[in-house]
């Protein structure tokens, strides 16, 4: 038992690996803006799924690791992600029984709420910007979503992640 | 803080390779996959450049020559070239509001905060975060990077603002009476110590005058090819700098004897 979490916890890792590798790929220029929030569409899903060993603490960690590859305010995006992984943790029970569409637009309002967190962090240090296009990757995530999702329950099934 | 955080991007540095590896790779197949013909027309315009660029060497040289006779007339400085690393371009910063590059030397090579970086066209930016193996750069037209310029036909100094556009800077403070025109180029002015000078910064792209504003709207394209170049130079200011206080130095000491 204890062997196959220890595993599982690996997977987990691994999933959350590429979401950063994913999140740093470069893209041209016109779809830069749309780009979907990997890490925390990844971190939805495992505190959905496992919310008993996936939660705040594991939103706080891939939140500095990213500060840190981003080269954002040390700390803004393990914020953003401890908050939406604090969300995902009160709303877990009625997102599992959601069918997939309404969970799109949940994690599109929990994207939402990640993008302003760290476009409001950002602001205070400078880094101005008066378009409101930084949204639009929350709308980019929930399109995402349902694939991401069922990829995702593939993984966890077949490796018995629990 | 800073420290710390250096530490933290040390241990992710495989991460940055591992995003790059794609890039690499399609490098890698593209050069070993090519077109014969293609090889030999780029050869061919390649020696023609080669030729281009001797020809252009040997009046620098005189001219070079002849510009440090002049100086050392007017017991001015005398310029030499700058210490110039190479380096390569692994990650780019993916928030649309930050202009950022990540290049592949740290602090063990020897790099240093607020090195200027240079790509073959120009000024690219300056090192704004460093550690051990990998080095993040602030290109110059983020929109926090400011860089002291001068008009080459004229040699009037102004600052040029990055603005968050790619491809786009802005000229701060140029009164409405100042000869400025579509087509001047910017360079460096070497003020403030960080740029050395006479690097080309930008082409001035549009020049507004409206009677309402106080200043003209002058706005300029950045010569660099910030989003396209792979190897990228860093300069090394500072050794120019020493060089010129011992030119100075010297200078001082004609002075001395002449005047005793």
């Amino acid at each position: 038992m204890s062997q196959r979490q220890q595993g599982g916890g690996l997977i987990i890792f691994a999933t959350f690996l590429c979401g950063i590798v994913l999140s740093q790929m470069p893209l041209p220029e016109f779809i830069g803006w749309a780009r979907p929030e990997w890490v925390a569409m990844i971190l939805i899903y495992w505190v959905i799924a496992l919310p008993q060993s996936v939660g705040v603490g594991s939103g706080f960690v891939a939140g500095l690791v990213l500060d840190v590859i981003r080269g954002s305010v040390l700390g803004a995006n393990a914020l953003a992600l401890t908050i939406v992984a604090y969300i995902a943790m009160t709303l877990y029970r009625r997102m599992r029984v959601f069918p997939l569409w309404q969970q799109s637009l949940l994690v599109m309002v929990l994207v939402g709420i990640h993008q302003l967190i760290l476009h409001w962090i950002q602001m205070f240090v400078g880094y101005t910007g008066d378009s409101l296009l930084f949204l639009l990757p929350a709308a980019v995530s929930a399109l995402c979503w349902p694939p991401i999702f069922i990829f995702l329950r593939r993984i966890r099934r077949t490796f018995y992640v629990s | 803080m800073r420290q710390g955080r250096a530490y933290i991007s040390l241990v992710l540095t495989p991460v940055q390779w591992l995003v790059d590896l794609p890039a690499e790779l399609a490098d890698e197949v593209s050069d070993v996959v090519v077109d014969r013909g293609l090889l030999m027309k780029e050869n061919a315009r390649l020696k023609a450049e080669a030729l281009l660029l001797e020809q252009k060497g040997q009046q620098l040289d005189s001219l070079a020559e002849e510009n440090s006779r002049l100086r050392s007339l007017l017991n001015g400085r005398i310029r030499i070239p700058n210490e110039v690393t190479l380096v390569e371009l692994i990650g780019v910063n993916p928030d649309p509001f930050q202009h950022q590059v990540v290049v592949n030397r740290g602090s063990e090579d020897g790099l240093f905060l607020g090195q200027p970086v240079l790509d073959s066209g120009g000024i690219m930016g300056q090192i704004v975060e460093m550690s051990h193996y990998t080095s993040r750069v602030m290109l110059i037209t983020d929109a926090r990077h400011a860089i002291p310029v001068e008009l080459n036909r004229t040699g009037f100094r102004a600052i040029a603002l990055g603005k968050g556009e790619p491809d786009e800077l802005e000229l701060q403070h140029v009164s409405d009476t100042i000869d400025i025109q579509e087509g001047d180029l910017l360079v460096t002015s070497g003020l403030a110590g960080r740029f050395p000078r006479g690097y080309p910064v930008a082409v001035v792209t549009e020049v507004t005058h409206d009677p309402g504003l106080s200043f003209t709207k002058v706005r300029a394209k950045p010569s660099a090819r910030l989003d396209k170049s792979r190897h990228l130079l860093l300069v090394d200011p500072l050794a120019d700098m020493t060089e010129q206080t011992d030119a100075d130095a010297q200078a001082d000491t004609v002075i001395v004897e002449s005047v005793e």
